[in-house]
């Protein structure tokens, strides 16, 4: 809804979107200026923005202190095991039910996004339990099935919305011409529904990637992902301002880059179908 | 286009994500609802017996429940009325034709990548502590003292907090929809005379109830089991002044070590959670069909 607007009024509004993110994304940018500063500077008071002693010193203490890739691996399988297997099971359902819709599909789709209301804490002891009698508890795979399913109703949700957005008559057209249902499936929906299953994967990986209940109550060191990594780092450390944020922006720069980079398709993805 | 055959193979598809999501509800909650009628304690692991509703009763009657369960309604309360007002504000200044757009998304966005112990952290020791935040710098410069924000609001603190993590995910949902309206309407309107806030009333805005209906369904999923931002900066306290439904049970189970009585509260956690979910769909379920 782009309009004609003059100058003065077109640079008032500039400066005040301008200004607005600023001050949203301002907690990031402070964090990431004191990770490079040093201890003293950090908590130097009046806060120091350009005079402070900048130093790599705090990352180069946090990498030796901590076995900072074992995490990061252990984030990356889990994030991306995670979504790679909810989307294999979602896709077809979500297929199903956007195309074959029954009199239950909307029900059913509300029942599977309310399993998800149910506050973890109230099922950690169970899970907890069940996890340690299964041999699953600090597994790289335990964390794998406790996230898929914990995002499951989520990726199918956003599948299911960008999957309606697919005309029927293609596929009319396509079983006329005598396709199967698999072959429908492969060479008619996938490449309509790529974009649709591109932005739901990204956004299961960030999901993934920031869940910091689940990944701290069923680990202990070996598959302990990037969100243990902080939380164990801000508890004993005592309060070091620079080291703390240098940590903390190791922990969240990857996925913080990844984010950016796919900003498009994930905003897209992010609507849940709300646009149309 | 539903031949027998494909209605057969579609309730096939959907057939093992159901089943996967029942095992996933019901094996913890049927292993919670037994424990709540349970005498378990890690203290005391001798002793066990079935206690009928001691446990609830216990829970219901502790000083901090009614406290806890009005904590728990004013967070999800509070971060939904504060991210879909500024959401919407939001939104419609940055539909406005603004030099460097993408910019500007990518820079509103970030908050969203941030996992909550990293938010919470950043906020409880370079923002609101009160010897070296940022905050009481500001409050001295002022010369005025320190507010000591997680003691003296730690409810309003902590709603802050989450309101940040998911001010982006509200705005650009809310942005998308803004930019799907067409401009001609607006400029009839315009030209017919209406004023800018007679607009958005009754342009702008039903045009956006499918998107604010979305934020506050995906929202309210997500706040209801609010804990790693309490957990890091409040503990919640002080006292229990910021203790939600959730942080309570993680006390009773963790602390406390009573697995009974943290079970109960979970049950009741999990009736709150299904109470709020009725009215949602019954209230906005409307909104999604279209």
């Amino acid at each position: 809804m782009a309009r004609a607007q003059s100058p003065r009024r077109r640079l008032i509004t500039t400066l005040a979107a301008w200004a607005v993110a600023l001050i949203i994304f301002f907690p990031v940018l402070w964090m990431i200026l004191t990770s490079f500063k040093t201890e003293a500077s950090a908590v130097a008071m009046p806060p120091q923005f350009l005079s402070a002693d900048w130093t790599l010193e705090n990352y180069a203490e946090v990498w030796a202190r901590s076995d900072y890739p074992r995490f990061f691996w252990n984030s990356v399988v889990i994030s991306i095991g995670s979504t790679l297997f909810g989307l294999a099971i979602a896709i077809p359902s979500a297929w199903a039910m956007a195309f074959v819709p029954g009199k239950k599909t909307k029900d059913l789709l509300m029942w599977m996004l309310s399993t998800k209301m149910m506050p973890a804490v109230a099922v950690m002891i169970p899970l907890y339990l069940l996890f340690q009698r299964l041999g699953l508890i600090d597994t790289k795979f335990g964390l794998v099935i406790a996230l898929m399913l914990m995002n499951l109703p989520i990726i199918i949700w956003m599948l299911y919305t960008y999957f309606k957005e697919i005309p029927g008559e293609i596929l009319e057209a396509s079983r006329m011409d005598g396709a199967t249902l698999w072959g429908e499936i492969i060479y008619v929906l996938t490449p309509m529904a790529l974009p649709g299953i591109a932005s739901t994967m990204l956004l299961n990986i960030i999901l993934a990637w920031n869940e910091a209940f689940w990944t701290i109550v069923l680990t202990t060191t070996k598959a302990a992902p990037l969100s243990a990594f902080i939380a164990s780092f801000s508890a004993p450390q005592g309060l070091f301002y620079a080291k703390l944020s240098a940590a903390s922006a190791m922990a969240i720069l990857p996925i913080l880059i990844l984010g950016w980079f796919s900003q498009k398709q994930l905003v897209r993805g992010l609507t849940f179908g709300a646009v149309k | 286009m539903s031949t027998h055959s494909s209605r057969l193979a579609a309730r096939l598809m959907v057939a093992p994500s159901v089943a996967l999501l029942l095992i996933w509800m019901i094996v913890p909650l049927a292993m919670t609802l037994y424990y709540s009628f349970r005498f378990y304690r890690l203290l005391s692991p001798d002793r066990t017996g079935w206690v009928g509703f001691n446990n609830y009763l216990w829970f219901m009657n502790a000083p901090d429940f009614w406290l806890a369960l009005f904590n728990t309604l004013t967070l999800v309360g509070g971060v939904l009325i504060i991210t879909v007002i500024l959401g919407t504000l939001i939104a419609l200044l940055i539909d406005q034709p603004v030099k460097g757009q993408g910019l500007l998304r990518i820079l509103i966005i970030a908050p969203f990548f941030v996992m909550p112990p990293v938010a919470a952290s950043i906020w409880e020791n370079l923002f609101m502590h009160p010897q070296n935040g940022l905050f009481s710098a500001v409050s001295r410069g002022f010369g005025a003292q320190p507010i000591l924000f997680l003691e003296d609001y730690p409810m309003l603190s902590v709603i802050g907090i989450v309101s940040w993590e998911w001010l982006p995910f509200a705005t650009l949902i809310l942005l998308t929809a803004l930019q799907s309206l067409s401009s001609e309407q607006l400029e009839a309107a315009e030209m017919d005379g209406a004023s800018a806030f007679s607009r958005f009333r009754y342009i702008i805005l039903p045009h956006m109830t499918r998107a604010i209906t979305v934020v506050i369904l995906i929202q309210t999923i997500f706040l209801l089991g609010i804990f790693g931002e309490i957990y890091t900066t409040t503990q919640g306290g002080p006292g229990s002044a910021s203790t939600t439904l959730p942080y309570m049970i993680f006390k009773q189970a963790i602390v406390a070590k009573d697995i009974g009585r943290a079970a109960a509260g979970g049950i009741i956690a999990v009736i709150l959670a299904n109470i709020v979910a009725y009215f949602l769909m019954r209230g906005l379920g409307r909104n999604l069909d279209s």
